[in-house]
């Protein structure tokens, strides 16, 4: 045992649909330590998201074990893997991060309302869930007044800044950003990097990176490939 | 702060509120339409039965037993035959009978029917539960040449008490001779009954006579109207009059007392039932209101398959949001249920304005159909025939949601958090 405690571990992992051929991703070995930026680059069909689609729960691997803040996910049902995911997760996208038909605080907030294990660690920080909400949205540099705002009137690097904060509302123990500074230009991706690093280093969440862009990777205390045989290296 | 998925439904719905507000506006519009043609259907069945509420028999020259109803009540068609007033004397006197009312008709004012009877009509006739007539203004008519007029006369010609009417002989409106020698006077104005009475005028059986002296041939005379001087004839007993009503002591003697009028030997008559005879005339009828009830029935799956595409056009678009709820771990079976609680929420929307718009409606267009047709709409609380059909449109739309509901939970399972397209 090191001085970090593994956050993640997975072995031996592989995953294909039934009746295909070759798995979409293979995984020897994994091992993730809380607090951990891992950085995981690979090219668009690499087998990026259906590396995320096992860590985050949402498929279960062909063969092979997911150990998630030692809870075995292989062993729970999916309706407990999906409650998983909501109580310790917090996910970044691509893009169109947002739900249209909620405003800012609305959407910074949601994560809340399906876990009440994240409600009761943000209540921990404040018993006032929206100030809490709020300083998040502060500290990544989306001011209060856009709180009430419809997202689509937000640009892109706000939205995701927003989305970044619903990410992180709850402190949730590991953060997965799916090329979140994709849509975003040179600068903005660094300032967005830097924030986001900054809010999750605060209360030492594990952060889980994927992109295509190697240039990303000089961030990171740690990177790894998916590979053109769908293997992570 | 916590938004369940029911404010999540609703906010959903509010986010496209033009798009979901036509869908809500057309099923409202189609479950309206359904709600007032069963209310039409209803109530124009109750208006005809309370036409005849307490009425045993209703006697007239032989004929078809609808054509006698529909002419002596409804006042559609005409008689063939008279009925001499000696029969109606010796009948209306048989100790069975609690009372009778003759009714003669023929002549007009100005396209509404005129009723010669006798006082006892007011006494004795019924409307809707037993009601007797009741009269807005005014009285029966009491001395020579006075008349009682219908609501709907009174509305439509402008009439007030004591106006004087001249009637004319026959049906029609134009180029008929006229009753101009004996004006009426109108002595009352009947309530709104829902039947033909509000499309009449009424006058005694003596008046009519009166009015007819010298129009044995059809058309006046003018040495005949001269000679006529009104004050010297009082208590005129017709020849004749067109059909009566009666009402016996007990039910029970009903159907023997129509065997022996049927069989009256000395004139050919024709007792009926108005209830059975009303029943066999509204199977007739029943057909034309099944058919729209159906075509209503279909208007509103039609707007439920309109509601179905839109619901699933808009899935499509609604993928990233699936994935994003997803990621906040909402299970596969909380988005379906998402979509069931919108698409329900949707329908009780459209059900309550549905509710409403039918109220709105039958009181803008109700006093439209009294006036045209004499049949009364009222605004009642929906029968249980329509709370069963509202249930059966709520629960057809917690069917038809689960299509997208459905296709929701494969997609959402395929799509894990990214979206292929």
């Amino acid at each position: 045992m090191n001085d970090k405690p593994t956050c993640i571990e997975l072995s031996n992992i592989s995953f294909q649909w039934p009746q295909t051929q070759s798995p979409l991703i293979s995984i020897e070995h994994l091992s993730i330590d809380y607090g951990e930026h891992l950085f995981i680059q690979g090219a668009s069909g690499s087998g990026k998201s259906t590396f995320l689609n096992l860590l985050t729960g949402v498929l279960t691997p062909t063969t092979g074990i997911i150990s998630i803040l030692n809870q075995r996910l292989d062993s729970l049902a999916h309706y407990q893997r999906d409650q998983f995911r909501a109580d310790h997760f917090g996910v970044i996208f691509q893009q169109f991060n947002l739900i249209p038909y909620l405003n800012v605080l609305e959407n910074v907030a949601l994560p809340l309302s399906f876990s009440a294990y994240k409600h009761k660690r943000a209540e921990l920080l404040n018993s006032d869930t929206s100030k809490q909400a709020l300083r998040i949205l502060e500290a990544l540099g989306i001011s209060s007044e856009l709180a009430n705002q419809n997202v689509t009137q937000l640009s892109t690097g706000q939205q995701q800044r927003v989305a970044a904060a619903r990410a992180l509302i709850g402190t949730p123990e590991i953060i997965i950003a799916d090329e979140p500074t994709s849509s975003l230009d040179e600068d903005a991706k660094h300032d967005f990097i830097n924030l986001l690093f900054k809010e999750a280093e605060k209360f030492n969440s594990t952060l889980v990176f994927v992109s295509h862009d190697k240039s990303l990777a000089s961030n990171f205390s740690r990177t790894m490939h998916i590979n053109d045989y769908n293997n992570l290296t | 702060m916590n938004l369940s998925i029911f404010k999540l439904a609703f906010k959903s719905l509010k986010f496209r509120k033009f798009s979901i507000g036509l869908t809500i506006f057309s099923l409202a519009t189609s479950i309206m339409l359904f709600l007032f043609v069963d209310t039409v259907r209803v109530q124009a069945k109750d208006n005809f039965v309370n036409t005849v509420s307490d009425i045993d028999l209703i006697v007239g020259s032989r004929s078809g037993s609808i054509q006698l109803l529909l002419y002596s009540i409804f006042h559609i068609g005409n008689a063939t035959n008279n009925v001499s007033w000696d029969t109606y004397q010796k009948i209306s006197k048989h100790p069975r009978i609690a009372w009778s009312i003759p009714l003669s008709l023929g002549d007009s004012h100005k396209g509404y029917r005129v009723i010669g009877t006798q006082s006892d009509f007011f006494k004795y006739y019924r409307l809707r539960k037993n009601n007797k007539l009741a009269f807005n203004q005014g009285q029966p008519f009491s001395s020579s040449l006075e008349a009682v007029i219908g609501a709907n006369v009174a509305k439509q010609l402008a009439y007030t008490l004591n106006d004087e009417i001249i009637l004319a002989h026959g049906m029609g409106s134009v180029n008929i001779a006229k009753h101009n020698n004996a004006p009426f006077k109108i002595s009352g104005i009947l309530m709104p009954t829902g039947s033909t009475l509000d499309d009449s005028i009424l006058i005694s059986l003596s008046d009519l006579e009166l009015i007819h002296i010298g129009w044995e041939h059809g058309v006046p005379t003018q040495k005949h109207l001269a000679d006529i001087n009104l004050e010297k004839h009082h208590d005129l007993e017709p020849k004749s009059i067109t059909a009566f009503l009666l009402k016996l002591k007990t039910k029970h003697d009903v159907f023997s007392t129509q065997r022996a009028i049927n069989d009256y030997k000395k004139e050919p008559l024709l007792a009926i039932l108005p209830g059975i005879t009303l029943l066999e005339l509204w199977k007739v009828v029943s057909v034309i209101e099944k058919v729209l009830l159906l075509i209503s029935a279909f208007v509103i799956i039609s707007a439920m398959l309109s509601m179905l595409a839109i619901i699933l056009s808009n899935l499509n678009s609604r993928r990233h949001e699936i994935a994003i709820l997803r990621s906040m771990g909402v299970s596969p079976l909380g988005i379906s249920l998402l979509l069931i609680i919108e698409t329900e929420i949707l329908i009780l929307i459209s059900i309550i304005l549905a509710v409403v718009f039918m109220y709105v409606f039958v009181a803008i267009i109700g006093p439209y159909i009294h006036s045209s047709f004499s049949i009364l709409i009222e605004l009642s609380t929906p029968t249980t025939f329509q709370i069963s059909l509202l249930l059966i449109v709520l629960l057809g739309g917690l069917i038809i949601s689960l299509i997208p509901a459905i296709n929701a939970y494969r997609r959402t399972l395929q799509d894990g958090l990214t979206i292929r397209s």
